[in-house]
């Protein structure tokens, strides 16, 4: 993976300086208990939501089980249609190749889709390196490439940013990229987005080349497909010359029927829309419409190393939703960054040391970085028992000796953090109760104050539960 | 060989290793519904309106005679000065509107369709329970970038014709082959506190013509 969050932190200690920022943990609070609420309700809709799920599941299953002839088949479509296939075994790899690919076309510049797997490869910064400026084009990535910060969220990367904060990085950074900011700007959203909406356009209509990802790739008709909201998406696959994707194996589907099954399950579960605004289906190159040329690189980068785990290897039906996250305890409070990954939550502590192999104290401390309650495998449209997965590979960490010892300890240390919540919270209530109108942002006494350096109070009731029922119900 | 073939081999190598002792999946289920809809015109016709409308998309009714007047309003609404016209568009449908015409007969340049007030298309196909129209890039709808960088996009429905009720009836009825773009109600972005903002990228407003008759 990239070398962005290499030297992070093992999880406790990240999760640890999370978790004093009040402000983040208050964005993050909000947006996903809101997320969460609307997901349901989105979901409820269908009464064969299980169905679905299990459909979904399957059709997963199979494909990964016959992975090698669904990446021939998508790779004989997509040239029969025009398109150019390569093959990266690793995150180097795939980096050189899109570099080439962009130096051919003579361009410096490039627009690109939020895309997982690029953040992934560190993209970015090796086109950087040769002198190549790549433009986030979707609006929290461009909030976050500004601000010089790394994404929290899959689905919404800057939610640990405040409007407040959204406006100052605007005002500061919009002209070191091109079309500063509009004078006077306030931070409303309305606003913010309009200053975004400026900004990026004079970059589309004069971009020759794109960079995405795709959500799905379809093995029976070579068709990638981009699910989106804001028409960025759009703007990056269709205006310019060029189009280069980069494409995790794990996202083949066989069918172009199969898209019935995830179309339902992706953006209930995401956005809990019935349908996100827009979604782009391509199938290599048509003439006089979008790209004339198209480019895709299937990326391995320890996905095949995930295949090889009979345990593991359900984290690659992953569809990247994003529900997991929104419903995670841990994730809510520690926020996307303690998991030094570009997949935080629930889902990224089974990927992430999959994927990079448990050798770094981080790594080694992921599996952990769970209290599993399970509400990830519930809510999961793919059904996958992240619990599980889990588990084992906390067993794993265990069982690697030696310098596994160490990294075992460090593991048991966000365990222990996570564990101990209880305890604490019996010995804090009374007194919390007690001081309320104080506010406090510590609990006294030494058990409780622990606790409370790395969580928030919960709004209290004027008298604790037990002291009622005593006094109405005893 | 070239270094990509032989990276080519080398994950192709590596997948199959790792599914050397695999055991065959358990078989793919398809008991979920093909509609959650009653199969009923009239039902799905309301189903389209209110999921078109709940997604903030602007929904007529019109009758074929009526349309040109309808478009006509909807381009003098919203004060469109200049529309971009898809090859093969019905001339009919311009009819009743003074709006300067772009057509697109010779593809209009980025920066002519970014000075461009609406655009007015025709569409493949419309989905009641997403509340979705889908553009194929067929006659009278042109290629993806005129429903994207003009502000306005005015999208004609045929019904019944080109109505389905759900996912699984409309995928059929696709061909993989061409350029599609599905939409549900203009472009959106909650990235900032989760607070909806309409427009960011592409069109700000998009009005859609059900055409009944
Ligand atoms: S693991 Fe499941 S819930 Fe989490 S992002 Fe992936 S598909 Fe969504």
């Amino acid at each position: 993976m990239s070398g962005t969050y290499l030297g992070m932190p093992s999880f406790p200690e990240a999760a640890r300086d999370a978790v004093r920022d009040v402000t983040l943990r208050g964005n993050l609070r909000r947006a996903t208990h809101t997320i969460r609420d609307k997901r349901a309700g989105a979901v409820a809709e269908l009464d064969d939501w299980g169905r679905l799920r299990e459909a979904g599941k399957r059709i997963k299953d199979h494909t990964l089980r016959h992975l090698d002839r669904y990446l021939v088949q998508v790779e004989e479509a997509v040239t029969a249609a025009g398109g150019t296939v390569h093959w990266a075994a690793d995150a180097a790899e795939a980096n050189a190749i899109v570099t080439r690919l962009v130096q051919e076309t003579g361009e410096s510049e490039v627009v690109k889709v939020k895309s997982m797997a690029t953040q992934e490869t560190g993209l970015n910064e090796a086109l950087e390196a040769h002198g190549i400026r790549a433009y986030e084009t979707d609006l929290a990535e461009l909030i976050v490439q500004l601000g010089k910060d790394r994404p929290s969220h899959l689905l919404v990367p800057a939610i640990h940013r405040n409007r407040g904060e959204i406006r100052d990085i605007f005002r500061s950074e919009m002209s070191e990229w091109g079309r500063p900011a509009p004078e006077g700007l306030t931070d409303t959203p309305a606003e913010l987005a309009e200053a975004a909406r400026l900004h990026l356009r004079e970059k589309f209509l004069r971009a020759r080349v794109g960079i995405s990802g795709a959500n799905f790739m379809v093995a029976e008709t070579g068709t990638l497909v981009v699910v989106e909201s804001e028409g960025n998406g759009r703007m990056c696959l269709t205006l310019p010359e060029t189009l280069i994707s980069v494409v995790g194996i794990e996202k083949v589907i066989p069918t172009w029927r199969d898209l019935e099954v995830f179309l339902q399950l992706l953006p209930r579960s995401s956005t809990a829309e019935r349908m996100n605004p827009y979604t782009t289906m391509w199938t290599g190159t048509t003439d006089g419409d979008g790209p004339r040329a198209f480019h895709l690189v299937l990326l391995d980068n320890g996905r095949t190393d995930t295949l090889a785990d009979e345990v593991g290897r359900q984290a690659l039906r992953c569809i990247r939703c994003s529900a997991c996250l929104n419903v995670c305890p841990v994730y809510e409070r520690a926020g996307g960054h303690a998991y030094g990954s570009v997949y935080p939550g629930p889902i990224g502590a089974i990927l992430s040391p999959q994927l990079r192999g448990t050798a770094s104290a981080i790594d080694a401390s992921l599996p952990y970085a769970s209290s599993l309650c399970g509400a990830c495998y519930d809510v999961c449209p793919v059904a996958i028992d992240i619990p599980e997965v889990l588990v084992h590979l906390r067993e794993k960490v265990a069982d690697q000796g030696g310098k596994g010892h160490r990294l075992e300890r460090a593991a048991m240390r966000a365990a222990t953090w996570l564990l101990d919540h209880p305890a604490a919270l019996t010995a804090g209530e009374r007194l919390a109760s007690k001081t309320r109108k104080l506010h406090p942002e510590r609990l006294p006494g030494p058990g409780a104050r622990q606790w409370t350096n790395s969580r928030d109070l919960p709004d209290l009731p004027a008298e604790p539960f037990r002291d009622w029922w005593k006094k109405n119900r005893a | 060989m070239t270094p990509e073939s032989s990276s080519r081999d080398r994950v192709l190598g590596r997948v199959r290793r790792a599914l050397a002792d695999a055991p065959e999946a358990p078989e793919i289920t398809r008991d979920y519904r093909a509609s959650h809809t009653p199969d009923d015109p009239a039902t799905v016709l309301d189903l389209l309106h209110g999921n078109l409308a709940d997604y903030r998309a602007g929904v007529q009714r019109s009758t074929r005679r009526d349309l040109p007047a309808v478009i006509g309003r909807l381009l003098a609404g919203h004060g469109a000065g200049s529309v971009v016209v898809p090859p093969g568009l019905p001339e009919a449908w311009l009819a009743a509107s003074d709006t300067r015409r772009l057509p697109d007969d010779v593809p209009l340049t980025p920066a002519e369709l970014d000075s461009a007030d609406a655009v007015v298309t025709g569409c493949a196909l419309a989905v009641a329970e997403t509340g979705t129209v889908v553009l194929d890039a067929g006659p009278g709808q042109g290629r993806r970038a005129l429903t994207l960088i003009p502000d306005l996009h005015i999208c004609v429905v045929d019904v019944p014709g080109q109505v389905v009720a759900s996912l699984p009836q409309a995928l059929p009825r696709l061909d993989p082959t061409r350029p599609t773009t599905w939409i549900s109600g203009p472009s959106a972005t909650s990235d900032i506190e989760l607070d909806r903002v309409e427009g960011v990228h592409g069109p700000r407003t998009l009005e859609v013509v059900l055409v009944v008759d």
